[in-house]
């Protein structure tokens, strides 16, 4: 299967602090990739990476390259703002902005001046489908959509990236801190929408990366210790650390 | 909690009290006895006729104009170059020697006392200029005059929208100025606002800037080029020459309900206009 993201030999520095090392990485097509480790293992790094949110940070380097379907991210003549709306990112913690669900869900699609092509309301109710909230809020699109739980606002969050018609999803710790309905709604949502997409996870437990991920790797202080299928990976890891990690022994 | 901090718990909150209260009752007190030495000279003559024999008699209806045209006039000035400049300030730069000047500017700006900025405006609108004495000269001045208190609100209205709206906004594909315009100014405005109201104050209360650009004059203006006195400096000229301690008061409530009329009227506006989907 053709490979959606290649990262090659990608190092990358805050200031002095070297916070990824040598990281090699293939990422399949239409697959789940979770990406497990402990808290500052450089995953959420990783990830903002991906899609060039790391530009925000004053103050890092990049050695390396990063390939999507084969171009690279980094190449000057790549839009940084295209290549955000192909690769959508949900946070750990839900940021709907301060505006109604309709207009929280159509704030990429209004960006992009899409609107021409296909009405917003048809948008928006295609991606609060995939994101299995549109019968909870159908009726109360305009309200705040602040006013929304918690685990509804993180559907509301990744709605909004699936309103881009994206073809790479990045979620990093998508469901910390909620609720087990609202985490088992996510995740059926997401087996549901690798079909359509390439969705790269940091999960918030290793029990969540068995159920849901095709595919695992495994960080470590900024290294890639081991990667391979979920099974695999799962019930006969190659290296220690990653038996030990699984395992609950540390992290 | 024992009774030791128990006891302390009570004597701070009894201290914080009396605090609130007495500055309370001093500030309805100032207010209660302007109104009270000034209501009765507000009728309708008196806010529609030009003052007559150097404001002995006659009404204030050209300083309410002169005050009216003034500080629209200031505001409008400033607005574009405060608001932008803090947009700059927090959005476009990390903090280069640009920003330190500025900063440093603005800063040194807001210490200067008003009648710095008049002996300015005097030289440079009026003479310099030759703008003369006039509601153009003074708006100006007290453009300038405004400047260092609307940069700092915007400024700190604008940095204190969360960084995750930015991200958010970022990470849908949205360019700078689509960030700023979508994400940040909406949750920036009532901030803005709020420093907008607060230079409109000043605009309404400064005396010293505005006798040495504005001038005095007491007809009724018709042009940003013709002179106008504003209503505190009606009052002060009222109250420093003797003229007339009654229509002082007038002036001064007229002055109080005309800020305060401001204050409900902006505030009823950014709620109704900005504050929707929150």
């Amino acid at each position: 299967m053709a490979n959606k993201i290649s990262i090659n030999k990608l190092n990358f520095y805050y200031g002095e602090k070297l916070a990824i090392e040598n990281l090699n990485l293939k990422i399949p097509a239409n697959e789940i990739m979770s990406i497990i480790g402990p808290a500052n293992s450089g995953i959420t790094t990783l990830l903002r990476t991906m899609n060039r949110l790391c530009d925000l940070t004053p103050d890092v380097k990049i050695e390396g390259d990063v390939l999507l379907d084969g171009q690279s991210i980094f190449s000057e003549h790549s839009s940084v703002t295209e290549l955000r709306r192909r690769v959508g990112i949900v946070f750990d913690v839900p940021t709907p902005l301060p505006m109604s669900i309709f207009d929280n869900v159509s704030y990429g699609p209004r960006l992009a001046r899409k609107r021409n092509k296909k009405p917003l309301s048809e948008i928006v109710e295609k991606a609060l489908t995939e994101a299995a909230l549109w019968d909870e809020v159908k009726d109360r699109l305009k309200i705040p959509a602040m006013s929304l739980s918690g685990g509804q606002q993180q559907r509301l969050c990744l709605a909004r990236v699936l309103a881009l018609e994206p073809e790479v999803v990045l979620l990093d710790r998508p469901c910390s801190g909620l609720d087990p309905i609202s985490t088992a709604k996510i995740e059926e949502s997401l087996v549901e929408l690798k079909k359509k997409f390439t969705i790269i996870i940091s999960p918030h437990n290793t029990q969540q990366a068995a159920r849901i991920s095709d595919r695992v790797a495994f960080m470590l202080m900024g290294k890639l210790i081991e990667e391979g299928a979920n099974i695999e990976v799962f019930s006969t890891p190659k290296d220690q650390r990653t038996n030990d990690y699984i395992r609950g022994r540390f992290g | 909690m024992n009774v030791n901090s128990r006891t302390a718990e009570k004597i701070a909150k009894g201290f914080i009290w009396v605090i609130a209260l007495t500055v309370i009752a001093v500030l309805i007190f100032i207010i209660a006895f302007i109104l009270y030495r000034g209501l009765s000279v507000i009728n309708w003559e008196f806010l529609t006729s030009v003052p007559r024999r150097s404001g002995r008699i006659g009404g204030i209806a050209s300083p309410i104009v002169g005050t009216l045209s003034v500080t629209v006039l200031a505001v409008m000035i400033a607005m574009p170059f405060g608001v932008g400049t803090a947009f700059y300030l927090a959005e476009y730069t990390r903090g280069g020697i640009v920003t330190r000047i500025i900063r440093f500017c603005t800063e040194s700006l807001a210490g200067i006392p008003s009648i710095i900025y008049g002996l300015f405006g005097f030289i440079f609108f009026v003479d310099v200029l030759g703008l003369d004495w006039s509601i153009l000269s003074g708006g100006l001045t007290v453009a300038i005059m405004i400047l260092p208190t609307l940069i700092r609100t915007s400024e700190e209205a604008i940095r204190s929208v969360p960084k995750t709206y930015r991200e958010v906004s970022y990470s849908l594909g949205g360019t700078k100025w689509q960030t700023i315009r979508k994400a940040v100014v909406p949750s920036a405005i009532r901030g803005i606002s709020n420093g907008l109201i607060l230079s409109v104050g000043r605009c309404v209360a400064e005396t010293a800037a505005l006798i040495m650009t504005a001038g005095d004059e007491l007809v009724m203006p018709r042009s940003v080029m013709d002179s106008s006195r504003t209503m505190a400096v009606h009052f002060y000229t009222l109250v420093m020459e003797g003229l007339s301690e009654r229509n002082a008061y007038g002036t001064a409530a007229v002055l109080i309900i005309l800020v305060f009329l401001i204050n409900v009227v902006a505030n009823a506006m950014i709620n109704r206009f900005v504050a929707k989907g929150r």
